[in-house]
């Protein structure tokens, strides 16, 4: 049936079924954790919640808060986390033209952790829209850090895009070295170690719907706004000057696509710290499934990100429960060998 | 068909001038050939008229308009590049590049009309390579690849075709191919061709029009017969050859002179 379909109408089909598989994903996740919710009772709540249905109330008003009111904030923050961070890496990928390019290639990460780690030596204990102060500073560090980055890089009105990745690893190298010091410092500083490495290694640190509301909206803006530079991105593949050939205003989409995916990428490590290879990965994986052109890549990827952080984020709270894996080690440690199995066994690899 | 105008233009980049005081004047239909020793500034010329870069001095005109005031879209409507060669980092198929080639007349969101999908298969057929089209770009040999950038220029329905030694890789059929292909448009459609050549028989056979510029500067500007002849071939190139007339067609034909001690018996 999938191939008598034509190509573009199967990709809407993947399109469609990798959403639905996402909302199931959400509930099934929710089922789980100090106590499990059976899915039904759960599906139940979720439908009486959307008003259509009034099931009769078979479970206790305690798992209704668990669910509502703790797992599906997480659980929902976890898939924002993944959709940014992989739609970023596409954005960051086709901008640059590198496949080993990353949401962090241009300094968010070190910036984001600098800017964290500074927050938590500050006595002060602000609260900036349901937020604390380590996620306004980590958001803050990590777009300062690509503002900085991309007038470091800039030359005569133009800025190379070699130039912006050797500016990206030299100023990174120089706030990692400021945030080693800080950490050597621990004491002086009054800096509590076990809060630098869990922001280092990812952790979703969403506790309540207020959270969401802010990030949500710009994580899809977000990736809408990506979607909307899908052409923009397949014609960077010719490289600057092709893209100019096919009409690309290359300098001011430069700016808008890094912006965009700069935004992405502040945005879920504000929330989950420093979650690595997600942006890396599931832009890879769907290139090599779906194909290179950006109209499917970007929200396929922002589906797929989504889904694998909610089952990373499952498995990293789950595992070896009541203790908490960071999350960023069960992406690393799932993600590696998918990589490596999709690089050998793809039907579209790559052009090195 | 669209005319360019190029007056008292300068150009330098951050080191020394590259183009000294240029005046052109192509008109629609026409197909012209530019030709000079390497960093002579044909490239740069190319890029000048292209409008990816800027003159210092002076102005281009498309059709009139200065290209400084027109958008990259509205540019990218009438005038279509052929470099000597892309590198393209990720797996798109033939026919995926060559629809590259559309990207100036979609909207945002939008889906390729039957219209866009129309000239994308036509334009692989043109340059008969219909049987590449689910072919992986970078698969291809350099010859079905430089096909297959004709294949996205035209694609973009171009009404000036700029083309940066697009033969400059190629073996002698594939050359000859290709030339053979841009002649044929420029007489059947009226195409306006401006081309960057190495290769002064070649740039002699399919040209009507040559512009040889040396350091900088147009040293002669004719058909091939007032352009190449052996003089100025030595004095611009600092190379020996005797030009005698194509046994067909009569244009100049150059011969390569080696010094005498080098002639191989």
């Amino acid at each position: 049936m999938l191939v008598k379909l034509r190509h573009s109408n199967r990709l809407v089909l993947i399109l469609l079924l990798l959403g639905g598989g996402l909302v199931a994903l959400l509930l099934l996740a929710s089922a789980f954790g100090a106590v499990t919710i059976p899915l039904p009772d759960i599906l139940k709540m979720a439908l009486n919640k959307v008003a259509v249905f009034d099931f009769p109330f078979t479970w206790r008003a305690v798992d209704e808060t668990i669910i509502f009111q703790i797992r599906l904030p997480r659980v929902v923050g976890g898939a924002l986390v993944g959709a940014a961070l992989a739609t970023a890496g596409v954005l960051f990928q086709g901008l640059l033209r590198n496949p080993m390019a990353d949401p962090y290639i241009i300094g968010t990460s070190a910036g984001a952790a600098l800017g964290a780690t500074i927050a938590m030596t500050l006595p002060i204990n602000l609260a900036f829209l349901g937020f604390g102060l380590v996620p306004v500073a980590a958001f803050i560090g990590a777009l300062a850090t690509v503002i900085l980055v991309y007038n470091l890089a800039r030359v005569g009105g133009k800025t190379p895009i070699i130039s912006m990745l050797l500016a990206g690893f030299v100023v990174s190298a120089l706030l990692a070295a400021v945030m080693a010091f800080m950490i050597s410092m621990s004491n002086r500083f009054d800096l509590n170690l076990h809060s630098v490495y869990s922001f280092l290694m990812g952790h979703i640190s969403i506790t309540s719907w207020g959270q969401i509301a802010i990030i949500a909206p710009l994580v899809i803006g977000g990736i809408i706004g990506a979607r909307f530079f899908a052409f923009h991105l397949n014609a960077f593949s010719l490289g600057e000057e092709g893209a100019a050939y096919v009409g690309i205003e290359v300098e001011r989409d430069k700016i808008l696509i890094l912006a965009l995916g700069s935004l992405l990428t502040a945005a879920a490590v504000s929330i989950s710290g420093l979650v690595g290879f997600v942006g890396l990965v599931v832009p890879h994986a769907v290139r090599l499934s779906l194909g290179p052109d950006h109209r499917f890549l970007l929200p396929a990827s922002a589906l797929a990100g989504a889904a694998f952080l909610v089952i990373a984020d499952l498995l990293a709270r789950t595992l070896l429960a009541p203790v908490e894996i960071p999350v960023g080690v069960i992406t690393a440690i799932v993600g590696a060998p998918v990589f490596i199995y999709l690089l050998r066994h793809a039907r579209r690899e790559y052009a090195f | 068909m669209v005319s360019l105008q190029v007056r008292q233009v300068y150009f330098s980049y951050f080191d020394g001038l590259v183009l000294h005081n240029i005046n052109l004047s192509i008109k629609a239909g026409e197909m012209v050939g530019l030709i000079g020793p390497n960093g002579s500034g044909k490239t740069t010329l190319i890029k000048l008229a292209s409008g990816i870069l800027k003159p210092n001095q002076g102005e281009i005109r498309l059709d009139g308009s200065r290209l400084t005031q027109l958008s990259r879209k509205s540019i990218a409507c009438s005038v279509a590049v052929v470099p000597q060669h892309f590198h393209i980092p990720f797996a798109f198929t033939a026919s995926e590049v060559v629809a590259l080639g559309r990207i100036p007349f979609l909207k945002p969101f939008a889906e390729e009309s039957e219209v866009d999908k129309q000239f994308v298969s036509s334009a692989l057929e043109l340059v008969g390579i219909s049987e590449l089209k689910e072919r992986r770009f970078d698969e291809l040999s350099g010859g079905e690849r430089q096909k297959v950038i004709l294949a996205m220029a035209l694609a973009q329905q171009p009404k000036l075709l700029l083309l940066d030694e697009p033969i400059v890789h190629l073996d002698i059929a594939h050359q000859v191919e290709i030339l053979e292909l841009v002649r044929s448009l420029n007489v059947e459609w009226g195409l306006t061709v401006i081309a960057a050549m190495h290769d002064l028989n070649l740039a002699a056979l399919y040209f009507d029009r040559l512009v040889l510029l040396k350091e900088g500067r147009v040293s002669a500007d004719g058909v091939p017969a007032q352009v190449l002849t052996e003089a100025r071939i030595r004095e611009v190139f600092s190379a020996s050859v005797r030009v005698e007339p194509h046994p067909i067609t009569g244009v100049p034909h150059i011969v390569i002179m080696p010094r005498a001690s080098n002639i191989k018996q």
